[in-house]
């Protein structure tokens, strides 16, 4: 992220958007919609003094709404550009027409409440989508209780429990006493290769589900996780050798089934209901914490901006390609990687990622 | 311990007089909030060969920026140190700043003293205060120290190598030579396409294996940029990026030497020969490949089929997943199924490992034909006898005999017999079961630590044709950079040999190195290092291990850590 934001030859708009794109391979014009920050972009250097003074308040969406942030912020602190935003919908001279602190604060006068959405036209030679995933609806599953029950988390939330700069100071508390969370279960395909929901494999979560819980092991050594998974899968380069350390050194339990439903005693422990398939018979487990592996979709607004660029989709609205010229979408010059092309892991979104920008050279026939 | 005396060398080498230029950052808050930033400047201002010291609100605004150029005009620094945030963020801003101004980049010394210490003692304002103090300290006599560098250039030849012919080898020669650089295709077999050409209908692509490395081979073979070498591997391998040259021994035992600027390495796999398991016998037990031939040829195939995953893998002896065994397995049941419809088939499995949404939807499909699917374990795996095997199932719990007239092994994927030879020729490192290492597992999987090098396709790990054709794509795209710059640009903190009377051609430099930096030349005077200053990435290893301590680190001599050392231990 650094390295691109220091190139000289990369031009981030960030926060923006694309709003129509016309022409063909070659000789694209793409409308790109830059939000209004009521930041100015060159002007800020994300010095945080307004943060600090602004008043307002809103769910830090970075944090998946664990803890709440002011309504002018730094979606990230390495995010770039280092540059502030002010949530329109949270913050008060917007909602309420009076305060302006975070104006008055900032000494280099980057505050502007009348910037308005601005127009930019870009014209390119090619184009490659890499608009990656987001997470399938947890609230979609009764049984497990995302929402009702309180100690059920996402993988993504866990993600930022376990995180030092998070918002437990990367202590694993668990939301509705914040006390540690020491025994844990994993929930497996949930909506992943589910005829209901989505028909695929995510592909990603078993080993992230692995990594949780090395990493919970390695924060408190009490904590003990179990895994509850349809196919273990670990196809990637070394991933086999990872589950079997996460057995035999960090006592992962491993059990194979789907887990029918979660409910919660007094104390909101949850209480997972599944079939011991050796011992053939329904067992529970009461644990402190439970962490749903809720599928991966293709990003929000792909739907949208394949119709906008005229590419096709398959069935599970990832982008279509052929498999022998894999990062090439139904449209000519327009190239695509990464996860918006189907479930992957990190590497083979790197891979892709390359073979992406490797096609836009040959079809512009850069020597 | 006793620090060592430094003090005299902290005049500058040509005699001219040390004149260094502080300025410490206030960050807004992020440094000046968490301790004294102008008790440090004052502080800076007293420490030896320094001649001005300012604090900024922000070093690197447009402010900031003209603050410096101004300093150092204005009070002729020749030596300039920023006490500020991270050198991974802003070392190119303020080094572009110094070369602005006049003055060499490598001239210029950061010092943290944000994430390394306002941030990390946000509590602790004074000892924070002592803290950036001892950072400056020592900054200021390392900066005393510095010398002026030049970026290292040199050349790129306009021309890749790459050692395997198989739809990795073949996709990324075409990728290249569409582009217009030249392309060297080594193939050690007589004939080109690799393990494709055992194969019939593949997925996710959903064509005729053989037609479409059919299709490659023959625009190859017609592409004027690509040279094609059968029968012929790489026997010998000099120089580094940008200019290598290979001696290729071909059919006969002729050699032919070639030079190349990049290489590529896409030397595939070999599936394991099941000697000895499950009653392999080529006939009615088989591997995948070989019913693959069956199920090509058509005629009376087998009506009871078994298939046996994880034949060879997943198992103490070899740890690892083969990735791609269970799709082969899962689309070999629906050609059966396709060709005879009423043939049984039961696919006895571990995990299924079938990934993606392709994949899965092949699994669905399988099942939907009526293929049926058993879990074994491990420690229970299944018994072939005459006509039949048995196996525990897992989610039954229970034994189960199902028939077999064929039983199809579906063994583990090995790296080619060729990948610890060319391992070996070209210097770079293969992970415990063969499979050749990139030089970041995650962000960098096309990549070996050697700059001019790449990889690509199963050579790498088992990959299905696709992710293999995206590779093959991503190395060319990443071999394309140098190739197309025609230059490779280094900075210069570089290893040199700055005394080669001294070298005693002992090695252990050369041997060491990770990047293949380092070559071991006879000279009139015997062996001798040689470093190739191009390939160096300046980590140091060949100079904290030379014994004759005759390598230094060019921006980061022992002089100039000494000076730090020494600086740290005084204390203010």
């Amino acid at each position: 992220m650094l390295d691109a934001g220091r190139h000289p030859n990369i031009n981030i708009l960030a926060y923006s958007e694309i709003a129509g794109v016309s022409g063909q391979a070659g000789s694209f014009t793409v409308q790109v919609r830059r939000k209004a920050r009521y930041v100015k972009e060159d002007i800020c250097n994300a010095c945080g003094d307004c943060v600090a003074k602004c008043p307002g308040k809103a769910p830090d969406s970075f944090d998946m709404g664990l803890r709440n942030r002011k309504s002018i912020y730094l979606y990230f602190a390495q995010g770039i550009p280092a540059v502030m935003t002010i949530d329109a919908e949270h913050c008060r001279f917007f909602t309420k027409g009076k305060c302006r602190v975070c104006e008055k604060t900032c000494v280099k006068g980057a505050i502007d409440f009348d910037q308005q959405d601005e127009m930019v036209e870009i014209h390119a030679g090619a184009i490659i989508l890499a608009t990656g995933l987001d997470l399938y609806d947890a609230g979609r599953f009764p049984q497990y209780g995302y929402g009702r029950l309180p100690n059920v988390i996402t993988g993504l939330e866990y993600e930022r429990l376990i995180n030092a700069t998070g918002p437990t100071g990367g202590h694993l508390l668990r939301p509705s006493d914040q006390k540690p969370a020491e025994k844990v279960a994993y929930v497996q395909c949930v909506g992943s290769r589910d005829l209901n929901h989505c028909s695929y494999c995510s592909s990603v979560c078993c080993m992230y589900a692995i990594k949780d819980a090395m990493l919970a092991r390695e924060h408190d050594p009490n904590s003990r996780s179990y895994i509850f998974h349809t196919d273990l899968r670990n196809v990637g380069k070394g991933f086999r050798n990872y589950e079997r350390r996460g057995a035999e050194e960090y006592e992962i339990e491993y059990i194979r089934g789907r887990v029918a439903e979660i409910q919660e005693d007094e104390d909101h422990n949850p209480i997972l209901w599944y079939e011991d398939t050796e011992k053939r018979e329904v067992r529970n487990l009461q644990v402190d914490m439970a962490v749903l592996a809720v599928a991966a979709t293709p990003s929000r607004g792909a739907n949208a901006l394949s119709e906008l660029l005229g590419i096709e989709q398959n069935e599970s609205g990832f982008l279509k390609v052929d498999g022998t010229a894999p990062v090439d979408t139904t449209v000519p010059g327009i190239f695509a990687c990464g996860f918006a092309l189907g479930p992957r892991d990190i590497p083979e979104s790197v891979a892709s990622a390359s073979a992406a920008a490797c096609r836009v050279a040959e079809s512009l026939g850069y020597s | 311990m006793t620090a060592p005396d430094n003090s005299s060398s902290q005049e500058p080498k040509d005699g001219e007089e040390l004149r260094i230029g502080v300025f410490v950052c206030r960050c807004g808050t992020n440094i000046a909030g968490f301790l004294d930033t102008e008790t440090v400047r004052e502080y800076a201002q007293t420490l030896p060969g320094v001649v001005f010291a300012k604090e900024n609100l922000f070093t690197c605004s447009e402010a900031g920026v003209s603050e410096i150029k101004r300093g150092i005009e204005e009070n002729r620094l020749n030596r300039v140190v920023v006490a500020a945030c991270t050198p991974r963020t802003h070392e190119p801003l303020f080094r572009a700043t110094c070369e602005e101004a006049g003055l060499n980049p490598f001239l210029f010394e950061f010092v943290n003293i944000r994430e390394q210490c306002s941030w990390v003692h946000k509590s602790a304002r004074d000892s924070a205060t002592n803290k950036a103090k001892d950072l400056v300290r020592m900054g200021v006599a390392r900066a005393a120290l510095l010398e002026a560098q030049t970026e290292i250039r040199s050349p790129v030849v306009a021309s890749a190598l790459i050692i395997g012919g198989g739809i990795a080898g073949l996709s990324a020669a075409l990728s290249l030579a569409k582009r217009g650089f030249e392309v060297k295709l080594v193939e050690k077999k007589e004939e080109m396409g690799g393990m494709l050409r055992f194969l019939g209908r593949i997925y996710p692509a959903d064509v005729d294996a053989r037609e479409i490395v059919s299709a490659r081979i023959e625009e190859a073979a017609n592409h004027p940029n690509i040279e094609i070498f059968t029968s012929t591997q790489v026997s010998d391998l000099r120089g580094y990026i940008g200019n290598y040259t290979a001696t290729l021994r071909g059919p006969e035992d002729r050699s032919e030497g070639i030079t190349v600027g990049v290489i590529i390495v896409a030397t595939g796999i070999r599936a394991l020969v099941p000697e000895g398991l499950y009653g392999y016998d080529g006939r009615r037990v088989v591997t995948q490949i070989q019913f693959e031939q069956e199920l090509r040829k058509g005629g009376d195939l087998p009506h009871q089929v078994v298939f046996i995953q994880c034949v060879g893998s997943r198992n103490r002896e070899r740890v690892y997943c083969s990735r791609i065994c269970c799709m082969t397995a899962v689309r070999q049941a629906l050609m059966l199924k396709e060709k005879t419809p009423s043939a049984g088939v039961h696919i006895l499995y571990r995990d299924l490992q079938c990934y993606g949404v392709e994949f899965e939807e092949l699994l669905r499909k399988a099942k939907k034909v009526g293929v049926r699917f058993v879990a074994f374990r491990e420690e229970n795996p299944p018994v072939v006898d005459d006509g039949s095997v048995t196996v525990i199932s897992d989610v039954l719990g229970s034994e189960l005999t199902v028939p077999a007239d064929r039983v199809v092994l579906s063994t583990a994927l090995l790296p080619d017999e060729s990948g610890a030879a060319t391992s070996k020729l070209l210097k770079v490192p293969v992970d415990a079961d063969g499979f050749f290492l990139e030089a970041h597992v995650k962000l960098r999987p096309l990549d070996f630590a050697t700059e001019g090098i790449f990889v690509c396709g199963a050579c790498r790990w088992p990959c299905t044709v696709s992710e293999s054709i995206a590779q093959a794509l991503g190395a060319a795209g990443r071999a394309s950079v140098y190739l197309a710059a025609g230059e490779v640009a280094v900075e210069p903190i570089v290893a040199v040999l700055f005394d080669e009377d001294k070298c005693r051609g002992c090695g252990l430099c050369a041997s060491l190195c990770p990047y293949s930096a380092i070559e071991m030349v006879e000279t009139d005077s015997g062996t001798k290092a040689r470093m190739i200053s191009v390939a160096c990435k300046g980590c140091g290893v060949c100079a904290s291990t030379c014994y004759r301590r005759v390598i230094r680190m060019e921006h980061y001599s022992d002089e100039q850590m000494q000076a730090q050392i020494s600086a740290c231990l005084k204390g203010s």
